[in-house]
Order: structure tokens, then C-alpha cells, then sequence
């Protein structure tokens, strides 16, 4: 069940203007699925007005995680929070990645990009603990744009990192290293989270090669919860095309359901 | 104990709070929120005869204090909403008030002559100033004879009470106040969204497709104070207050200067209590204050 509720921050990590948070919330930490968003109140005054939407990045038995990049007026301010501040969340929220027992003993890539590797630490936990096992494709700016590469190495996931610059791991796109490196192998399933553009070339080589893929697709958000039809993305549902509340029905959609050619503009 | 029952003429509410149109979805959504028959009334979201696409995103800017949007009316049509939604909608004992919207005057008419038929509706609130579906915002709204005409011919299709929302994108809104109530609207409803927009600097395009946006939230608050004001010193028929709504004391503002009920819109968007919470800050002042009936209030406004 959706609540609104306090949650403290019980821990604070950072790596110049990438943020990871403990929130304390033994609710939600029970109730959330990989892919699954909060909404965060920003301030207790109109300003800034609306709540803004962080992915599940993993969690414990009582507490979540989530990791966010600064980018606006929003993630600045909450930058600026300290343990023992409290936090007004709402959540679980969205439907998340499907993960199944299906997918036991299979190959399974999660590839992400820049603040977009956000809710893929929490999705490769659930994976292996499936008995998928989980390639991980990480790749940002630059070096200092990946600073959860040591945490999924210490977690034992299979890393591939890449960097635009070339300053660490391979140089250029992750997708263009995915692309490379699925000359070698097969996956069963990919699952992606990044920027349109990134997201938008997975899909095309993975249709190419008939490998199912899912993406958690990121939208401004009014609510969070259905109401006010801000954050519609072009889905093909029941065969037809329309605009659907990705905050609702996804955010995360199959490559066959999200009509790509929206996001060539 | 603490009546808040606001007598509207045509339709008693417990309470002077209404969810607005377009922030409430078709009202169900807050049920794990909020208990809704705690309501004075919600107000579900725009229907137009047929399903309605909706505009392409990016759909929302925040401003200061603000949110623009152009969602464009998306929405599941009069048939779909009888169906489907009513019947759960018209269990709770609160006013369930249809937003109404149209093409065309026919079509407003249509969508109230289909939903005559359906139980459970207390009201009908004509949309005819939501800036985000025609060009450049070009609403019937927007001048007196355009509001007469869509208000008179829905007056004679409807067997209910009309509630008339007005655009604040005109130079006096009074006139069209007193056009839509020689029309024969049964209240009226201030505002729906000022025209706005937002640019990108980096690619120097506007940030929302549809270039302009409607602008609601805190921001719009002190605007709609003075236009609701003008309006109920011009006319006879009931106002209903609705900008930046987010706490009692903004309620209070409005019910004070003359409103007879509030709209309470992107506060819902924030939190899913507000609503109720504002109810219960109604309460609170009145009872700090010795006020047993909060009809009491309003209109209240000394100038002295």
C-alpha cells in the first residue's frame, strides 16, 4: 500500500555531486519491488513545490537506499540534508522490473548509465538472488561519473564500466560497449536505465537480436500516483498507441511497448 | 461542535473543501489516502464526450511556488466514467461534481445530457477556461458572449445544477461572471490556470511543446484573492475559490473575502492528505476563534 510517511536518514555518502542516502523506513524496505520510486518532499514550503521521484536503489531489512545525482534546484537542496533529517516519502510507487524465477541459471545483463545505474544495484541483487547471473554494464562521463564501481565489484557482480573520455574502462557509450560485447555472448534479458538516447540504441540492438529488454524510463513527475497525467511517455498498450502515466504503469516498459521514435526530437 | 456546512442555494455541502478538477484524477486514487466522505466535494477530472489523447510531453514545469502544465484534458470520456467509475465514486457521501469540457458548445451539452441519466452527480462544472487544448489558449472563457452562449445552451440541456469556471486570462473577470450568470450558471468557480510559459535556455525552445502552459499553485493565490473578491461584490450567485489552496489559513482567505466553498488543486499533487488536513485546520480555527457555524465567516472582510 502507497503511504505518506517520515523517514530519517540514517546514513549519507558522497562522491562530488553524486548522493547515496539510507532513509530508514521498514515499510517500504518490506514492500518494495527493483524499479519501484519514491517521492520525495523537498522542502516543508511551496518552494520548491513539487515532490521529485528517486528510484529504489536496494535495501535492508529497515531501511532503503537511494542514489541521485544533483541536477536542479530539487536535488541540491536535499544534497544539503544530514543524518538524523527527517524526510516526508511517499511509496512504494510504479510497478518495477519483472523478476522471476524464469530466469534462474540464466545470463541477464543490467546496463546502466550516469544517475541512471540508480535502481539496477537493487534489481542485480534481486537477480541473483533468483540464481540469474548479472552482468552489470556501467558507464558515465567520466570516471569520477561511476563512483558505484567498487560496490558492485565488492558485491561480486560481473562489471563492465565505461567511460565518454576514456579515463577509466572502455571508451565511449555503454551501449556501444553492450553492442561489443554481445558479439560474445547471449543474455536472456537486458534491463536499462539511463538517458533516453543510451536506452534508445539498447533497444534497437537487442530487437535486432531478439533479446527481451525492459527499460525504467524517467519523466517529471506531479504526483507519483496517477493523478495528474504529468508524466505520460508514448506506450503501444493493447495494441494501440497512447500517451500512458509512466508513473503508474511503469516507469518500466518492454522495448516492444515503448515507441521509440518519440524520443528521436 | 463545529459546523462547517456551507448551503451553496442549490446543494449543501458538509464542508466548504472541494478536490479541483485535474489534481483529484476521477477521485477513487485518494481513497488509501484519505477517507473521501470526510470531503465536502470532489471534482473529477474534465470529461469530454469521447476518450482524449492528451498532449505530448513534456507535459509539467515547476515555477516558483508554481506548477505549469499542459496535460490537455487526457481522459477516459463520458461512457467509460459512467461505466466504470461512478458506481465506486457514488458510494462515498460527499458532492461528486463532473468538470464537463467540450469542443464545441453541442459537445458540453452532450456530456451533460448522457451523464442526466447517471445517479450520484450532485453538479456539473462547465470547463470552458482551460487554456491548454485550443491555440495560443483560446477558451470560450475568454469573452462574454462565447461564456453565454455555452452556458445557456448547457443551463437548458442539464437537469442539474451548473457551476461555471472562469479563466483569469481577461482584462475584468466580473463581466463574465455577470454574462455567465445572466446565462443562467447556478454558481461560479475562480480560476482555472493563468497562461504561462517556460524556456529552455540551452536549446532556446519552449520547455513545454505546447509553448504555453496554465500556471496554478501557491503563486496564483494573491491574483485569485482579488479576483474573487471583484466577482462576489458583482454578483448574486455563489463563488467557489480556487488558487494556491494549500492550508486552512488560505481557505480562510478566500471564505473571508467573500468565497463561498474552496477548490483545493496542485496541493493534492504534494500531498495526497491536504484535502483533509485543511478540514481539519477549518475546525481548529473556528474553534479557537468561537466561531460554532463557518457560514459565519463569509464576506467578512473589513475594510475599516
Amino acid at each position: 500500500m502507497i503511504k505518506d510517511s517520515q523517514a530519517q536518514i540514517i546514513d549519507k555518502k558522497s562522491w562530488n555531486n553524486y548522493y547515496l542516502f539510507k532513509l530508514e523506513s521498514p515499510r517500504i524496505a518490506t514492500q518494495a519491488h527493483p524499479g519501484q520510486f519514491i517521492m520525495i518532499r523537498i522542502s516543508d514550503h511551496p518552494y520548491p513545490l513539487l515532490r521529485r521521484p528517486f528510484s529504489i536503489h536496494s535495501k535492508d531489512e529497515k531501511s532503503i537506499d537511494i542514489f541521485f545525482q544533483v541536477s536542479g534546484l530539487g536535488t541540491d537542496i536535499l544534497s544539503q540534508k544530514i543524518v538524523h533529517d527527517t524526510l516526508d516519502i511517499l511509496g512504494p510507487l510504479g510497478k518495477g522490473f519483472q523478476v522471476g524465477a524464469n530466469l534462474k541459471g540464466k545470463e541477464v545483463v543490467a546496463a546502466g548509465g550516469g544517475r541512471g545505474i540508480a535502481p539496477l544495484y537493487f534489481l542485480a541483487q534481486e537477480l541473483s538472488s533468483h540464481g540469474a547471473s548479472v552482468k552489470v554494464f556501467y558507464g558515465g562521463k567520466s570516471l569520477k561519473d561511476i563512483p558505484l564501481k567498487e560496490k558492485f565489484e565488492s558485491e561480486g557482480f560481473d562489471l563492465y564500466c565505461s567511460t565518454d573520455d576514456g579515463s577509466f574502462g572502455f571508451k565511449g557509450f555503454i551501449s556501444d560497449y553492450l553492442k561489443a560485447e554481445l558479439e560474445k555472448f547471449t543474455p536472456s534479458r537486458i534491463f536499462s536505465c539511463g538517458p533516453e538516447e543510451m536506452m534508445k540504441k539498447i533497444a534497437k540492438f537487442a530487437t535486432e537480436k531478439d533479446i527481451p529488454a525492459d527499460f525504467s524510463l524517467e519523466s517529471i513527475m506531479g504526483c507519483g500516483f496517477g493523478v495528474c497525467w504529468g508524466c505520460v511517455k508514448r506506450i503501444r498498450k493493447n495494441g494501440e498507441e497512447e500517451w500512458v502515466k509512466i508513473c503508474e504503469e511503469g516507469p518500466v516498459f518492454s522495448s516492444e511497448e515503448i515507441i521509440w521514435a518519440e524520443y528521436e526530437k | 461542535m463545529t459546523d462547517l456546512s456551507i448551503d451553496l442555494g442549490f446543494i449543501k455541502l458538509k464542508n466548504p473543501v472541494i478536490a479541483s478538477s485535474g489534481t483529484f484524477g476521477y477521485g477513487l486514487e485518494f481513497a488509501p489516502f484519505i477517507d473521501l466522505n470526510k470531503l465536502g466535494g470532489i471534482v473529477v477530472k474534465g470529461l469530454y464526450f469521447s476518450p482524449r489523447p492528451g498532449n505530448p510531453p513534456p507535459r509539467l514545469v515547476e515555477a516558483a511556488s508554481g506548477l505549469i502544465n499542459a496535460v490537455g484534458l487526457q481522459g477516459v470520456g463520458v461512457k467509460k466514467f459512467s461505466e466504470e467509475i461512478l458506481p465506486e465514486l457514488r458510494k462515498y457521501n460527499t458532492a461528486v461534481i463532473v468538470n464537463v469540457c467540450g469542443e464545441r458548445d453541442e459537445e458540453y451539452a452532450s456530456v451533460v445530457e448522457f451523464l442526466d441519466k447517471e445517479e450520484g452527480i450532485s453538479a456539473y462544472e462547465l470547463n470552458i477556461s482551460c487554456p491548454n487544448v485550443d491555440k495560443d489558449g483560446v477558451c470560450p472563457a475568454l469573452n462574454p458572449e462565447t461564456t453565454f452562449s455555452v452556458v445557456s445552451l448547457v443551463k437548458k440541456s442539464s437537469s442539474r445544477p451548473i457551476i461555471t469556471k472562469l479563466s483569469p486570462n481577461v482584462t475584468d473577470i466580473a463581466e463574465i461572471a455577470l454574462s455567465a450568470q445572466e446565462a443562467g450558471t447556478d454558481a461560479l468557480s475562480l480560476v482555472n490556470t493563468f497562461l504561462a510559459m517556460a524556456v529552455d535556455v540551452e536549446t532556446r525552445k519552449p520547455v513545454l511543446p505546447n509553448v504555453f502552459g496554465g500556471l496554478s499553485g501557491p503563486a496564483i493565490k494573491p491574483l485569485v484573492l482579488r479576483m474573487v473578491y471583484q466577482v462576489v461584490n458583482r454578483v448574486k450567485i455563489p463563488v467557489i475559490g480556487i488558487g494556491g489552496v494549500l492550508s486552512a489559513k488560505d481557505a480562510l482567505e478566500y471564505l473571508i473575502s467573500g468565497a463561498k466553498a474552496v477548490e483545493v488543486g496542485t496541493a493534492n499533487l504534494i500531498d495526497p492528505e491536504a484535502t483533509v488536513k485543511i478540514i481539519d485546520g477549518l475546525t481548529e480555527y473556528c474553534q479557537k476563534n468561537g466561531i460554532n457555524k463557518i457560514e459565519s465567516i463569509i464576506g467578512t472582510l473589513k475594510r475599516s
